[in-house]
């Protein structure tokens, strides 16, 4: 600052000068106008905190859901990317093989479709079959590209006369699993009932005979050992990790 | 900048035409806005961090899964939210302030034209080095001239850059597919996890530059962060 021309302007500028006393409560309301930060104390207060992180948890999902593209595909790789079978991890909540009797298998069908009943796999094997190398990410951090193969949720939602406008498909599982897909997903040209990986009939311990392959999802959503499916409009069980607090989108 | 340099003078009866006395000088150099996307964002990117480090503590390692090779167990008590499940509720609940403050921020610094006051420009760059002599060979100290010095501008410049970073890399983590080609720029979702990361301790190196120069320069600059007033500041 020039005191030259300080000297010169404090006539008439007399807010360039002030006392102690008023520099103090110019200060003081300036500090106060920081109050707003202090709301975010609410994430402290233990049953708040709940509620508020729900509510964040809630929105990430709507964006989630509003960020997806049901004509957007998740990268796909060439063979030679693919990790080797013995690598590819096998994750389950409960136990590696819940015993399925292969025989006596079949897929349950009900709620908002055409043709509810029993499915066999040979079924959902007569659809086209779809083989893709995509990579299946854990909410864990880790990714493994894999190679699997299935028919398109989507056909089989067709087969069975699905009502696509439902909103969700539930699937319970014979480990007691239990997941939840919003139909959009469902949809998804990559989502798959899978019943191959590595081209090879799915071993037990990755969810034999028949899973969800959903590329556009984080794994826990891939629910492994179906035994029944329903299209709905109300979820009565959203999913197992959800339950325990997991975001119910988890849209990659 | 010298617009907003004030005097503070000692009190004075009004019928006098004596000079008042000056006692001290104080300049307005941060805005409100400024202000308080600091403070937010500063709660904000705790518990991004703290969460951050509890979600890596479900997979501490950057490689497969199969053979798992941990990188380092961050300990528990350095975390935010318990565990994996938890830690995602701050993150992903967190980080929509960490986004919101950051785009507050910039929008303001871009229409307000304040971002000259941070900026580091191309007209920063020959006082790059009497700068450095200065701090880290005793060398004397430059001329002030506006609220920031070189390095300074440097260093905010890139802090906010990193801001931006650790957004982008945290989208390609939490949306690799949607967001794809943000994923393949940083080589994949396998990738754009370790840049995250990467992210993360650079902006903390940052933190840590910050804090040691806001304990030299003493309370006067502290304040002027809440207030927005600095006090007999050295330009």
């Amino acid at each position: 600052m020039k005191n030259q021309s300080a000297k010169n302007n404090d006539r008439r500028i007399s807010d360039r000068r002030m006392e102690e006393k008023k520099f103090r409560g110019v200060t003081r309301r300036e500090l106060l106008k920081l109050t707003p930060v202090v709301a975010l104390g609410a994430f402290a207060i233990p049953g708040l905190q709940e509620r508020l992180l729900k509510k964040g948890l809630g929105f990430s999902d709507w964006a989630s859901a509003w960020l997806f593209r049901q004509d957007h595909f998740a990268p796909t790789f060439d063979d030679a990317d693919v990790a080797p079978f013995a690598k590819f991890p096998i994750n389950g909540y409960d136990v590696d093989d819940p015993g399925v009797d292969f025989d006596s298998w079949t897929l349950t069908v009900s709620g908002a479709v055409q043709k509810p009943g029993e499915y066999k796999l040979a079924q959902v094997q007569a659809l086209p079959r779809i083989r893709q190398n995509t990579r299946h990410i854990c909410v864990e951090g880790w990714d493994v590209i894999g190679r699997f193969g299935g028919a398109r949720l989507s056909d089989f939602l067709n087969m069975v006369g699905a009502d696509t406008t439902a909103r969700f498909i539930t699937v319970n599982c014979a480990d007691d699993y239990y997941e939840s897909l919003d139909m959009a997903t469902a949809l998804h040209p990559q989502s798959l009932l899978c019943y191959e990986m590595y081209d090879q009939s799915l071993s037990r311990e990755h969810g034999a005979p028949l899973r969800l392959q959903i590329p556009t999802k984080v794994g826990y959503k891939q629910a492994k050992y179906l035994t029944e499916l329903k299209v709905t409009n109300v979820l009565e069980k959203v999913g197992y990790w959800e339950d325990q607090g997991y975001s119910w989108f988890y849209g990659l | 900048m010298n617009e907003a340099v004030i005097e503070i003078v000692e009190p004075q009866d009004k019928d006098t035409d004596a000079e008042p006395i000056v006692v001290a000088r104080a300049v307005y150099e941060h805005p409100f806005i400024v202000r308080l996307c600091h403070w937010i964002n500063t709660v904000a990117l705790f518990v991004m961090v703290g969460s951050g480090l509890q979600i890596f503590r479900a997979f501490p390692s950057f490689g497969a899964k199969i053979p798992q090779k941990d990188l380092l167990h961050w300990p528990k008590a350095f975390a935010i939210g318990g565990w994996l499940g938890g830690a995602l509720q701050w993150h992903l609940t967190f980080m929509w302030i960490y986004i919101g403050t950051g785009t507050l921020y910039f929008g303001y610094q871009l229409f307000s034209g304040n971002y000259r006051q941070v900026l580091f420009t191309h007209r920063d760059i020959p006082g790059v080095w009497p700068m450095v002599k200065h701090y880290f060979f005793f060398g004397p100290k430059p001329p002030l001239r506006e609220a920031y010095n070189p390095l300074q501008k440097q260093a905010y410049t890139s802090a906010i850059g990193l801001g931006v970073l650790s957004v982008l890399t945290g989208l390609a983590v939490w949306k690799p597919v949607q967001f794809s080609w943000l994923a393949w720029m940083m080589g994949g979702f396998h990738y754009a996890r370790i840049w995250h990361f990467a992210v993360m301790w650079a902006i903390l190196f940052f933190v840590l530059g910050h804090l040691v120069m806001v304990i030299l320069h003493g309370w006067n600059n502290f304040v002027s962060m809440l207030t927005g007033w600095k006090k007999d500041p050295e330009y």
